[in-house]
């Protein structure tokens, strides 16, 4: 769970930098060269994002198997409970499933489309394109509240995740307060950095 | 003092409990809260009725006897204190306390707030020692040379009085802090080196077994803990696991 969580933490840092390249006023000339290089690379195509695929799939799997042991640990609730912990760390399986109902909602608005453009309709590479279809996606409010909250329910995720992950595999560092502060500036980041870029497209369209 | 007291009454481990409403009066503020509970069940005996079953032994916060979740909070409302520590004068005349037993599949009810904690005693069994040679060639443990910061994280963790307020506390049932402390005393030590990997993977064997939750980290056990018991362990605990699995 540790390991594929702190997995999907580097991920994200790759997706938002390339994100971020989206923000350079060279008409989408950058963001376009990164993403038809991720597109049609056939490491990145056919060993990486199967690899991703199944890091998301463990995680996520594993998530809910362990939420299922831990509400069988105490089948007999309290009638009046109050502990002294963070919110967001009581309900990660709640944010969690947020984030993978945007996940599914993400996979259908750019990844199904892109598969369906390669391997389905099969047209001709295009590496123009990639700019022009974000901007179209976030043309919509609908789709970019909803993209925003969700990159919010994220930042909390990776909030928690982040500390949590790196002291269930033993890793330490000189103080608890040195990791929080890690886990504030990285999850605050990348809450940030992916709210930007959707923000950005909606009124540059 | 007057209060009102919603306590959890049941049986046995076989049947259904419930809160019962009890009102106690002339309670003393300078009265520990385990005094206040004896009030109660003196009044209780008086009247013909069952008194509340709750457990208790050495009432000064060492034996890790007492239990009782009170408000909500494993040993009550305040910070680094057992039940028995807690003083009335913490609370106001005319307040409404809630009082449960520790909550874990692991840990059942016997009987009221009485719960059946062997399973600590069973997890302890399967590690929690260090083999010594008792055929008359025995080392003085004095005579081991103990880096002085090793000493000091050694003793922290054997502060554990092994009470289950980490489990009480934590969303999941985690004994995650209790077999933490347990490890981290012996593991920090030379003595406790020699057996860490046999140690490590029995404890958390014996864990499972027993039906503890998993730990999520959120951090419960820590700040619930009657004797300060650091989330470190949980960390130290981690890494000996993981060296241990790695050298199998």
């Amino acid at each position: 769970m540790a390991l594929s969580g702190i997995f999907l933490m580097v991920f994200l840092v790759q997706h938002l930098a390339i994100n971020l390249t989206s923000l350079i006023p060279d008409n989408g000339y950058t963001f376009n060269k990164i993403s038809h290089f991720m597109g049609y690379n056939p490491v990145v195509q056919f060993i990486l994002q199967p690899i991703l695929m199944l890091g998301v799939c463990f995680h996520f799997t594993m998530g809910i198997f362990l939420e299922y042991q831990n509400r069988r640990a105490r089948k007999s609730k309290y009638v009046f409970h109050k502990t002294r912990s963070s919110w967001i760390s009581k309900n990660m399986i709640l944010s969690g499933l947020v984030v993978l109902a945007f996940l599914a909602l993400h996979f259908y608005d750019f990844w199904v489309p892109e598969m369906d453009y390669k391997y389905v309709s099969k047209l001709i590479p295009a590496e123009d394109r990639y700019y022009h279809e974000l901007q179209e996606k976030f043309h919509n409010s609908t789709r970019t509240v909803i993209y925003c909250i969700s990159f919010v329910l994220l930042g909390l995720h990776l909030n928690h995740g982040l500390a949590s992950s790196f002291q269930s595999v033993g890793v330490t560092t000189s103080s608890q307060k040195k990791l929080k502060l890690i886990a504030n500036i990285y999850s605050i980041s990348i809450a940030i950095g992916f709210t930007v870029v959707a923000v950005f497209h909606y009124f540059s369209h | 003092m007057e209060l009102k007291l919603k306590i959890w009454r049941q049986k046995n481990s076989g049947e259904k409990g419930a809160i019962i409403d009890y009102n106690v009066k002339k309670i003393d503020p300078d009265m520990s809260f385990l005094e206040m509970l004896d009030v109660l069940n003196q009044d209780l005996i008086k009247s013909g009725e069952e008194p509340v079953a709750f457990d208790h032994d050495c009432r000064e916060g060492i034996c890790g006897m007492c239990s009782l979740v009170i408000n909500g909070s494993p040993h009550g409302p305040d910070k680094g204190t057992t039940t028995c520590q807690l003083h009335m004068r913490r609370f106001k005349s005319g307040d409404t306390i809630y009082i449960e037993p520790f909550r874990g599949t692991a840990f059942p009810v016997i009987k009221d707030l009485v719960v059946d904690r062997s399973a600590f005693d069973r997890i302890q069994q399967s590690g929690g020692y260090v083999s010594v040679n008792t055929s008359g060639n025995t080392v003085d443990a004095n005579a081991t040379p103990i880096p002085k910061p090793d000493a000091d994280e050694a003793f922290k963790a054997a502060a554990c009085i092994g009470c289950g307020a980490c489990v009480a506390s934590c969303k999941n049932s985690s004994a995650m802090l209790f077999v933490g402390a347990k490890v981290s005393q012996y593991s920090r030590l030379p003595q406790g080196k020699v057996e860490a990997r046999e140690r490590v993977l029995n404890m958390v064997k014996q864990m499972d077994k027993e039906g503890f939750g998993n730990c999520t980290n959120t951090g419960a056990c820590e700040a619930h803990c009657p004797k300060g018991i650091s989330l470190d362990n949980i960390l130290n605990l981690n890494r000996e696991y993981i060296k241990a699995k790695i050298r199998k």
